[in-house]
């Protein structure tokens, strides 16, 4: 049988605020357990919570950014269970009434675009950790998390495949932390995925049913837990078991998912409206304030780097896969497009071929920044925020490209001595001799002296070999140093060898 | 002049006639001396009162005195105070010593009032007769073989007995006004949202307001204007102009509507609880007050009402109590499940773990709709019931309570018969209304009637007013409880 895979994810983010949601502590990471748990948050006799302003603006932001519908009067409610690191006996969440309903957010599938359904996006609560290890026998409590802001993001159960839950996990994590609403800070748990999956027979409508696997902390992890999760699925089915609903666990080190909880066992959380706090009321000027912070988003730079910048879907698509990384290549684009307008005016009349141009300088500035400079990134483990080289250095180093200075070959040796912190581009030019060759008279002169010392080469191309070709002009770049050319060499020795 | 108003204490104080550390010795001694008898305090601390007290008397040697500094004001156990035990009555906090003040303590040690102890409760303030605290019951100093009320019993007897000039309660469904009328004294539950629930130990969240008692409705006034005040730490806080509760004293009741709601006057007032309300009418119209006969429909309602949203509410705030960071932990447990179940099997007494069971069944799956739902649609009900009552009246008047105390144990075996001693006074908190009690004479058994006054949104002062005017004409409130000891 055919089976299709069905999965929606359920993505809990921690939101940027200084505080915590209901109380002042600080929510920063890493502190000596308990050191930033308040009153409050240990839940003494007699504390109450207030909201944190921040959070409430924080998910506004995400919910403009999904196009959801955003409540006006949003209410939180609390949820009753018991555990050692859920101080109160209850979270603090949002339920009936959450603050963002109803969104969407597109993502890349190959070379398709799919729009994936945001059900909703709730405030809530953390609760601290329970630490099993160092304490012989007993379990330790870290409070310091309690009370951290989260959004909790819910998907409709859109995605199809592990391949495509990873794609709206990363365009998640992009748009949130491209709005700064969250640190997207995976190892210390700011973005933390649970993945619903079922399978059903290719065709069924109705859903089969879903095991949810719950805290998955990395982008591997969610892909390698959902592909163990669908063959362990379709193999229970197939052997004709039935699938139980259930919470699971991912072992990374197995690869395998296991059992944690059935549905019989599921908790009745008593969910009631939290008596504490006041429905939460967003007025017109909020949104409105909130709206004006927002950064253009990458789904609208992306349409604007093909419409007017020419490039492809899959560029335009790579380079606002972070935010940082799309300034960065829109100040190189901009800032060479100025150098170039200004060493190279454009005549009365030849305004039109100004977007020619800028197409020229953002094709060639998108090469760099998804080539040679994220492969160096990547070599090094740096974040674009981290590169050796500016934006702007960047920029220079392709001005010298684009003027003829450098062939692509030289750049990429420039480029090295950059990032090993040589200086920028043009001291390094000067410095290394680097100016690319482009004399004909002098290029003519070293072919004539490569010719003279290759009659073997000569004889091969002469009788069809066009490989020979090739081995002349190399001995020319390696004879001119590498400085030559390459165009200007493929001419000239052509002409030479045909004359 | 342990039958001082606090006016004449400031006075004394002021003319430095005596000092904030004789008054509280004499309290202290006097506590000392009775409260064997009457349980009234679960914590007495001579050398932190004496410490505050001196403070106090530094403070007005300074020139810095406030209009009650060094009066002294015993605080019911509900409220957190720094380095004082802060038991709520409960074996499960009875080792809990807070680290923190609540808003309404802060206030009190702003204006220079030295704490006098800590007084008895009910267990987490569920109960209206003070026996269902882990410190045992306190006695009505009226009658020692009578409850005091409650649940804030230890309070009202404090105050009764003269072993405190004035005391703190808190009300959630009569808790302030119906021990006030059990031993004689006034009190009064604001408005919700007037004084921060801030650091006071939650029972019913939507429903909680801590008040006055004392001996006189000026004195309740002067303490509101110390206990009143918008907290950014309490979300239901109300943000208001400050306001004097007092300025209205002295007005003359000349034109006052009073309603009488037919549902307060039918079956279920004892007749000599009955004989004394239509006294105090009978003086507040000559005093110049008319009456008018009002409507409160959906009265019936509050009792079931009141029992499905309370127990809620604190089946999910006494969550809090799980022998995990503080207060009381079972010794020998098998695992984590073991734990919780024995830490709260012997830290909760029987009534605690009652309305924690109706609450936690109010709520479960299934029940949602049928009880707690339903129970919020009539709670807007009997809000909207008030509405309309106070478009005829100015104040609401009746019975406090059915009956005058009772004696010690004779409701216990029947929670529903308990739970109907706060008849007239839920409705008041399930409306958000502020509510008062004061003297009004004595039953049969010669223990004392309150009579309540319920007023609209924020009448504070013209409630106070109408209460002092009666005071004015009757002395009720200044009959003092003999004591032996």
């Amino acid at each position: 049988m055919q089976w299709e895979t069905v999965i929606g994810l359920e993505v809990h983010t921690q939101l940027t605020t200084r505080s915590k949601i209901f109380s002042g502590a600080s929510t920063a990471f890493g502190a000596e357990p308990n050191t930033q748990a308040c009153a409050v948050d240990l839940a003494l006799p007699g504390v109450l919570p207030v909201l944190n302003r921040g959070a409430v603006e924080r998910a506004i932001k995400f919910g403009l950014a999904i196009g959801a519908k955003l409540n006006r009067i949003n209410v939180f409610a609390r949820k009753n269970y018991f555990y050692p690191d859920l101080p109160k006996g209850y979270q603090i969440s949002q339920y009936e009434l959450p603050i963002v309903e109803a969104g969407e957010l597109p993502i890349q599938v190959g070379d398709a675009t799919k729009v994936i359904r945001i059900t909703r996006a709730h405030l809530e609560e953390d609760a601290g950790k329970s630490l099993h290890e160092d304490f012989h026998g007993m379990t330790g409590i870290d409070l310091n998390r309690a009370g951290t802001p989260l959004l909790e993001i819910v998907s409709e159960p859109d995605m199809r495949s592990a391949k495509e839950a990873v794609a709206y996990a990363k365009a998640l994590h992009n748009l949130v932390t491209w709005i700064g609403i969250c640190d997207g800070n995976m190892q210390e748990g700011s973005f933390r995925v649970d993945a619903n999956v079922s399978v059903r027979p290719v065709g069924q409508q109705a859903f089969g049913t879903r095991r949810e696997i719950k805290n998955l902390n990395s982008f591997r992890f969610l892909e390698q837990a959902i592909d163990y999760e669908v063959r362990w699925q379709i193999e229970q089915l197939e052997d004709g078991h039935t699938i139980q609903q259930a919470t699971v666990l991912f072992d990374p080190d197995t690869g395998e998912t296991r059992m944690m909880r059935t549905k019989e066992e599921a908790h009745d959380y008593r969910y009631f409206p939290d008596p504490d706090l006041l429905p939460v009321r967003l007025d017109d000027d909020l949104i409105a304030q909130m709206q004006a912070e927002l950064p253009e988003l990458p789904q609208a730079k992306q349409a604007r780097y093909q419409a007017d910048w020419g490039l492809s879907a899959y560029d335009a698509g790579t380079l606002t896969g972070a935010r940082a990384l799309a300034e960065y290549f829109e100040t190189v684009v901009e800032t060479l497009t100025k150098a170039t307008l200004t060493r190279n005016p454009l005549p009365e009349g030849e305004a039109d071929k100004a977007a020619a141009r800028l197409r020229e300088s953002a094709k060639l500035a998108a090469n760099w920044v998804m080539g040679e400079l994220s492969g160096t990134l990547n070599r090094d483990g740096l974040d674009i925020a981290d590169s050796r080289i500016g934006p702007a250095s960047l920029a220079a180093l392709l001005g010298r490209i684009q003027d003829g200075t450098l062939s692509g070959k030289l750049a990429k040796e420039v480029f090295a001595a950059m990032w090993a912190g040589e200086g920028e581009a043009d001291a390094i030019i000067e410095a290394r001799g680097l100016k690319q060759l482009s004399d004909s008279g002098e290029i003519e002169k070293i072919i004539d002296a490569v010719l003279a010392a290759n009659a073997k080469s000569v004889e091969e191309f002469r009788a069809g070999k066009d490989k020979a070709f090739n081995a002349l002009v190399g001995q020319v770049m390696k004879a001119s140093q590498g400085r030559a050319n390459p165009a200007q060499v493929n001419a000239l020795l052509k002409k030479k060898l045909a004359g | 002049m342990l039958n001082h108003s606090l006016r004449q204490l400031a006075s004394l104080l002021a003319e430095g006639k005596a000092s904030s550390v004789e008054l509280c010795t004499d309290y202290l001694d006097r506590i000392e001396a009775l409260n064997r008898q009457l349980n009234a305090f679960i914590t007495v601390d001579r050398a932190k009162t004496l410490l505050e007290a001196r403070a106090a008397d530094a403070r007005r040697a300074q020139g810095e005195a406030g209009p009650l500094t060094g009066i002294p004001v015993a605080h019911k156990d509900i409220f957190c105070a720094e380095g004082w035990l802060t038991t709520c009555g409960s074996k499960m906090l009875a080792n809990f010593v807070s680290p923190y003040d609540a808003h309404i303590i802060s206030r009190f040690k702003a204006a220079g009032m030295p704490c006098l102890g800590k007084t008895n409760m009910d267990e987490f303030a569920m109960g209206s007769s003070n026996e269902t605290s882990y410190f045992g019951p306190v006695k009505n100093p009226w009658d020692l073989k009578a409850v005091p009320g409650g649940s804030s019993g230890g309070a009202a007897a404090c105050v009764a007995a003269r072993l405190a000039p004035a005391a703190t309660g808190t009300d959630t469904g009569g808790s302030i006004r119906q021990p006030a009328a059990l031993c004689g004294i006034t009190g009064l539950k604001p408005t919700y949202g007037v004084c921060s629930r801030y650091g006071m130990i939650a029972f019913a969240s939507s429903l909680d307001q801590a008040g006055p008692m004392a001996l006189s409705a000026e004195d309740c006034a002067l303490l509101m204007n110390v206990m009143a005040g918008f907290d950014e730490r309490d979300s239901t806080s109300l943000q208001r102009a400050a306001e004097d509760y007092a300025r209205d004293l002295d007005k003359p009741l000349t034109g006052l509507k009073i309603g009488l709601p037919r549902e307060f006057f039918g079956q279920g007032m004892a007749p000599d609880v009955a004989r004394a309300v239509e006294a105090a009418i009978a003086e507040y119209r000559k005093l110049g007050a008319q009456t008018v006969e009002v409507s409160l429909p959906n009265m019936h309602l509050s009792v079931p009402v009141y029992y499905v949203l309370a127990p809620a509410e604190a089946s999910s705030n006494l969550s809090r109590f799980d022998g995990v960071r503080y207060g009381h932990r079972a010794a020998d447990y098998s695992d984590l499940t073991d734990m919780y179940e024995r830490t709260r099997a012997e830290g909760f007494g029987a009534e605690v773990k009652r309305r924690i069971l109706i609450g936690t069944y109010v709520l479960s799956h299934g029940y949602y709709d049928a009880y707690y739902l339903q129970a919020q649609k009539l709670r807007r009900l009997i809000a909207r019931d008030f509405a309309e009552a106070f478009q005829q009246c100015d104040v609401i008047l009746g019975p406090t309570a059915p009956t005058t105390a009772f004696d010690l144990g004779a409701k216990n075996a029947d929670p529903v018969q308990m739970y109907l001693s706060d008849i007239y006074t839920i409705a008041v908190n399930l409306a958000g209304l502020p509510g008062m009690s004061l003297p009004c004479g004595f039953g049969d058994d010669g223990r004392p009637i309150g009579l309540q006054l319920i007023g609209n949104y924020f009448a504070e002062a013209r409630m106070l007013n109408v209460a002092h005017q009666y005071q004015l004409a009757t002395d009720w409130h200044t009959r003092q409880p003999r004591l032996g000891g």
